[in-house]
């Protein structure tokens, strides 16, 4: 049988103000129907691209190219856009995106958004299609669904807004959605609702799916076949299981072991070395031989070749035997989580910290009372990596704000080493702790130079002169792993990765005894995330740091904490060692965000699934 | 929703009598009404009469209550030049320069709303490259030139429309135009970015990968976003339509409260000056007060906090 | 589809990518809007700053005999008088040289005076929020209720006008856009984790204004600087032109337009050649600052 959907040869480039990005090249899917297939990159590996050439939703001044684009034997290419759009899109071919919160039209009614497009188009009638959209609606396990029709999006939350996105694009029955990354901007928990719900209405209605994710246990979790993306290439395709267990790229194997896993002790993760070439020419070497720990001279000089069969095929000169070996060469190496003994002298303690804020519409609005954080008791000891986890507005980061001293609770105290804050000067306290921030992005001035930057709180405290500043900020950087080469370029000049690593760097440039890192990798590649998770691990046992870590990721906590605290709507509802949390945590809330944490079940669970058709 | 507008509608009187306030401070204390109004010659004697005449001896608070006293029952005082009410005075003028601004800002609508849909549309395009100059040549040209080029060119080379006067509605052609133009670049440009930021949105994205394309797209889905912030706008310069009245009217001689403000400015008759301040900031706030109330009822985020 | 350009694979190999400042001269130059804005500004400020020596005769010198001379293109025109002569039998061309000097110092100034009081309450309401933030709101919309030239034309009438009355009335009058846009910009950057990692580090609330919002505003307060140029300029020109603003014999573009209104049916140049001027000087401004925004502002997500 011919597949539903066949593409062949797409490359998409997109306009930039000084050059063209060649964003997508040489992509080829084959999908047949009622079958899942996963597309996995980091940012900027043109996974986003490829759907959205599909979808022809592709912005302004992008240029598509391709050798063949058919769905259901239909040739697509000959199809004028007006045509498609009204025959194909919305359809036949489906898609869901990223931000829930910003893609459904703020003006108009959930119903009017589920309804018109399919009333427009003369596949329902009005009635119908309001009895669909509350039937889908009841489907997609939104409460009092006849209700929500007259809505408007402010009105829901962000997870049932993904559940609204879905129920509209399953109105017309699709024979493909798109899913791109359904659920990145989603809380775990709802996370593994949207993607359990995802699946079973693939499975009801036996249409084909394109799951586009940044996140390897996602895809490999949920789809039957996974195609890895890098730097706008495909490089590997095969059945989900068995890339997963037995990767044939350098750079999915790699990937693989840059993923914080949560079975078995923690091992130091292979981080991959650099970051994703930016592709404003067309490559005419492997794209992966700079970052490639088996890179040889013909890697560098020509394009690799396609190996393997159609079931598996990887994009690598590398032999099924040197695989293998190389597999097994590279070393895995255990870690020892430390435990941190009870006596252990606290750094700072948080007791009784209560943080209300009144919010107000408007200058005369009706006051509103968020209890943010309600009653926590939490000590930070010397020497130790405590994991502070919650969902977003479980208050952890008001916690965090509160505990740096950038803010005052609304009652109870923070005492650092002994003292409460409220007798600390700014300076005394900026000596004992210093914040990482999520975003590397915002978390730097974009007028200030690295050097100026980094020196910059030793030149509030009025440290040394101009050349002892300078001989440290030279230290702090080799610290961090900064090249020296580095220190007069801007902000803008670096990659996320090495933005991190200047925010790490002028955290520690005053020598601070905590480090207070609200997640501090959360916006970064997995890639990236290896790296700064093994540079925080190092300096924490190099430098004897004490560490608050922030995170909603229970992989980052199993591989850099020693203790682990949950919140949950303000509350701490548990705390302990991380061994004890994750393996037999007493709290039912614990147990649901372990359980919603997404796992590599590669080879049980997937290889009956795959078999069904 | 009520309470919204009960809100905005004691923020509007707040403004209302902080202006007034202002406008009283501004006129009688930084001068001293009485030497202007005698001129600069007179002798002390002379301003001493002029003084005690029209109660400028009484010291200032008392002199803002008995203003506000006589605003809040519909006297403004008496015109020191014209001698007989204020209120009457505007009263009479009014209608022409109502008539005005209400055409003035048809124009400017029916020229900026157009070229900035057109133009954010094509962005780059020649359309969108013309909308452009137009904004920018629009922006750069002395409003009261381009009234007197108009007149040369219209009524003169051309004499299609009347030069002066405010008989028939051929007389508010010309004006209107020159009124209107002024606020084409602010309205066109809102409504160009505004729309080309809608059309980036990811609810434009939803509606296209809805089957949504073309002119429907652009009535059914974006139009409405796009011009939500333009309603403000509108309002605001319609609001200063009325203060700028006061150079269109003096070059085509329309009898409205524009040149009325320029006679009484020029003969320092201080109660008409200060009424046509007041009476201005309150239309401005009212168009606001009008626009808050459309935008709310246009945008449920408003609507239903 | 071969490029021929040398794929840079290795990031240790790369360039390091060029620095904010170099994006802009880079960006700058590509530009021709703005490169033919800020030509038309310099070349009338060489011209401002130098009237008296480019100046063929006195602006001020009345001359009975040689009233309203047409220019030199127009049949009676005279080489010695290129522009022609206004209704007192002044040089045109020497008082349109000088008339730029009044307008370049008015605009500069009045837009001093408005940035410095828009800026100051910006920050202020965008860093403290709270009620500053509705104070300064308070304010906001109270200025722009009130009809502004109709008030500076009373407040100049009043208080007796001079160049200097005139800068400072129009300038108290326009700082209202300095304030909204610096304002929401402090309001954004205050959010951002620089900031909070500034205040971790023990920097007071003034540190972290000057080092760290202020210059992130600079392009931004420099643009809408040269806005206000021009609208001050448009200003003082309506000002001067309704008889309120410049008074004669003082050259002004606007005062000029004026005085050349009774005879603008016969003498059209009168009113036409200072219009012009006024446009292309403000037009100069308003590209420049149309210019300055596209290749200040941060570049587009795709």
């Amino acid at each position: 049988m011919a597949p539903l959907l066949e593409i062949r040869n797409l490359s998409v480039s997109l306009e930039l103000p000084n050059a063209r990005l060649h964003a997508v090249r040489g992509a080829t899917v084959s999908l047949d129907r009622g079958q899942t297939l996963g597309i996995v990159g980091e940012s900027g590996s043109g996974k986003s691209m490829t759907a959205l050439a599909l979808m022809r939703l592709l912005p302004r001044g992008a240029e598509v190219n391709l050798d063949r684009l058919a769905f259901d034997s239909q040739d697509l290419t000959a199809v004028p856009d007006a045509v498609f759009a009204r025959e194909i899109l919305g359809r036949r071919m489906a898609m869901i995106f990223q931000e829930p919160m910003t893609s459904l039209n703020p003006v108009y009614t959930i119903g009017r958004q589920l309804t018109e497009a399919s009333v427009r188009q003369g596949v329902l009638s009005a009635k119908v299609a309001h009895q669909r959209a509350i039937a889908l609606l009841d489907r997609t396990g939104i409460p009092d669904p006849a209700g929500r029709m007259s809505q408007y999006p402010h009105q829901l939350s962000g997870g049932q807004r993904q559940r609204v996105m879905i129920a509209m694009a399953l109105m017309m029955e699709p024979e493909l959605l798109i899913a791109d990354e359904p659920t990145t901007a989603l809380d775990v928990t709802v996370q593994a609702q949207i993607l359990e719900l995802l699946a079973g209405l693939q499975c009801e209605m036996g249409m084909a799916m394109i799951l586009i994710s940044h996140d390897l246990a996602v895809v490999s979790e949920h789809t039957d076949r996974v195609a890895v993306m890098y730097g706008g290439e495909m490089i590997e395709e095969g059945r989900a299981a068995e890339v997963m267990a037995a990767a044939k790229h350098p750079y999915t194997q790699a990937l693989l072991k840059a993923i914080p896993r949560m079975d078995g002790p923690p091992v130091k993760l292979a981080a991959i070395p650099g970051t994703v070439p930016s592709t404003t020419s067309i490559p005419k070497a492997c794209i992966f031989a700079s970052r490639c720990d088996f890179v040889r001279d013909v890697c560098r000089s020509g394009r690799p070749p396609v190996q393997g069969s159609d079931e598996h095929w990887r994009r690598c000169i590398l032999g099924e035997t040197e695989l293998a070996t190389q597999r097994q060469a590279s070393p895995v190496a255990a870690m020892v989580r430390k435990a941190v003994e009870a006596s252990t002298a606290p750094v700072i303690e948080a007791r009784d910290i209560v943080q209300v804020f009144q919010s107000r519409r408007g200058l005369f609005g009706p006051k509103k009372e968020i209890r943010a954080v309600d009653g926590v008791n939490l000590t930070l000891k010397r020497g130790e990596t405590l994991a502070l986890v919650g969902e977003s507005g479980s208050g952890k980061s008001t916690l965090a704000r509160v505990m740096l001293g950038l803010s005052l609770p609304t009652s109870g105290s923070v005492l650092m080493r002994g003292k409460t804050l409220g007798g600390m000067s700014p300076r005394e306290r900026a000596a004992l702790v210093q914040p990482v921030f999520q975003d590397p992005y915002s978390s730097l001035n974009p007028r200030r130079t690295l050097a100026e930057i980094i020196v910059r709180p030793l030149e509030l405290r009025g440290d040394g002169n101009s050349q002892t500043r300078l001989a440290r900020v030279r230290e702090v950087m080799d610290m961090v792993r900064l090249p020296q080469r580095l220190i007069h370029n801007y902000p803008a000049q670096l990659s996320g990765g090495q933005r991190q690593r200047v925010a790490i760097a002028r955290a520690l440039v005053t020598s601070p005894e905590a480090l207070v890192c609200d997640e501090p990798t959360s916006a970064l590649d997995v890639s990236v995330q290896a790296q700064i998770l093994n540079l925080l691990t190092d300096l924490q046992a190099n430098l004897g740091l004490s560490c608050l870590v922030i995170t909603h990721d229970m992989g980052v906590v199993h591989q850099i904490a020693n203790r682990v605290a949950v919140m949950l709507k303000g509350k701490l509802v548990e705390e302990g060692s991380t061994d004890a949390v994750l393996n037999h945590s007493s709290h039912e809330y614990t147990r649901t965000l372990l359980a919603a944490a997404p796992r590599f079940r590669a080879e049980e669970t997937r290889l009956e699934f795959s078999g069904h058709e | 929703m009520l309470r919204y507008i009960l809100l905005r509608g004691v923020l509007a009187l707040a403004v209302a009598f902080t202006v007034s306030l202002a406008a009283f401070l501004l006129l009688n204390v930084a001068t001293d009404p009485a030497r202007a109004i005698a001129g600069e010659d007179a002798t002390p004697e002379v301003v001493q009469t002029i003084r005690v005449r029209y109660g400028l001896d009484q010291p200032m608070p008392v002199r803002y209550a008995q203003w506000l006293g006589g605003v809040v029952q519909g006297d403004f005082g008496e015109s020191y030049y014209w001698h007989k009410p204020v209120a009457e005075l505007v009263a009479e003028r009014a209608g022409v320069t109502i008539a005005l601004a209400l055409a003035a800002m048809a124009v400017t609508i029916l020229i900026a709303i157009p070229l900035g849909v057109l133009a954010a549309l094509n962005p780059n395009s020649w359309i969108d490259r013309t909308a452009l100059g137009v904004a920018v040549s629009a922006q750069a040209v002395p409003n009261f030139w381009l009234g007197l080029i108009m007149i040369i060119l219209f009524s003169v080379t051309f004499p299609i429309f009347p030069v002066s006067g405010d008989a028939t509605w051929m007389h508010f052609v010309l004006p209107a135009f020159v009124l209107g133009a002024t606020s084409v670049p602010a309205v066109m440009r809102l409504t160009r970015t505004g729309l080309i930021e809608v059309m980036g949105a990811d609810y434009i994205r939803t509606a296209r990968s809805k089957g949504y394309s073309g002119a429907s797209l652009l009535w059914r889905h974006a139009l409405r976003n796009a011009l939500l912030p333009v309603i403000s706008v509108l309002a605001v310069q319609l609001g200063q339509k009325f203060g700028g009245s006061v150079i269109t009217e003096s070059i085509f001689a329309l009898n409205g409260l524009g040149r009325l403000a320029l006679e009484s400015i020029l003969g320092a008759d201080i109660p008409t000056v200060q009424m046509l301040i007041f009476v201005f900031a309150i239309v401005f706030v009212v168009m606001n007060l009008l626009a808050d109330i459309l935008n709310a009822a246009l945008d449920p985020r408003i609507r239903i906090g | 589809m071969n490029i021929g350009i040398e794929p840079n694979l290795t990031a240790a190999e790369e360039p390091a990518p060029l620095t904010p400042r170099q994006i802009m001269r880079r960006r700058a130059r590509k530009h021709r809007s703005l490169m033919i804005g800020a030509g038309i500004i310099l070349v009338l400020a060489f011209i401002a700053l130098f009237a008296p020596l480019l100046a063929p005769h006195d602006p001020f010198v009345q001359s009975l005999g040689k009233r309203m001379l047409p220019p030199v293109w127009v049949q009676g025109g005279n080489w010695d008088y290129l522009l022609g002569t206004d209704q007192n039998g002044r040089d045109y061309l020497s008082r349109l040289i000088y008339g730029a000097q009044v307008s370049m110092v008015i605009g500069i100034g009045a837009a001093t005076i408005g940035l410095l009081i828009g800026v100051t309450l910006g920050v202020l309401a965008g860093y403290f929020g709270g009620w500053v933030d509705h104070a300064v709101s308070f304010l906001l919309t109270a200025q722009l209720a009130l009809p502004g030239l109709l008030l500076a034309m009373a407040l100049v009438f009043i208080i007796g006008p001079s160049v200097w009355v005139v800068i400072g009335i129009i300038g108290v009058l326009h700082w209202t856009y300095y304030l909204v846009v610096t304002r929401s910009a402090t309001q954004r950057i205050r959010q951002l984790d620089f900031v909070a990692a500034a205040s971790a580090s023990g920097a007071t609330s003034r540190q972290i204004i000057w080092h760290e919002i202020l210059p992130n505003l600079i392009s931004q307060i420099i643009v809408i600087f040269t806005f206000e140029l021009g609208i001050a300029i448009l200003a003082e020109a309506s000002l001067s032109f309704l008889g309120v603003g410049i008074q004669p014999p003082t050259p002004s573009w606007g005062l000029m337009i004026a005085e050349g209104k009774a005879m603008m049916f016969y003498r059209p140049w009168l009113v036409i050649l200072p219009g012009i001027c006024l446009f292309v000087l403000v037009i100069g401004a308003n590209l420049m600052g149309d210019g300055l925004r596209d290749i200040t502002a941060p570049e587009g997500r795709n």
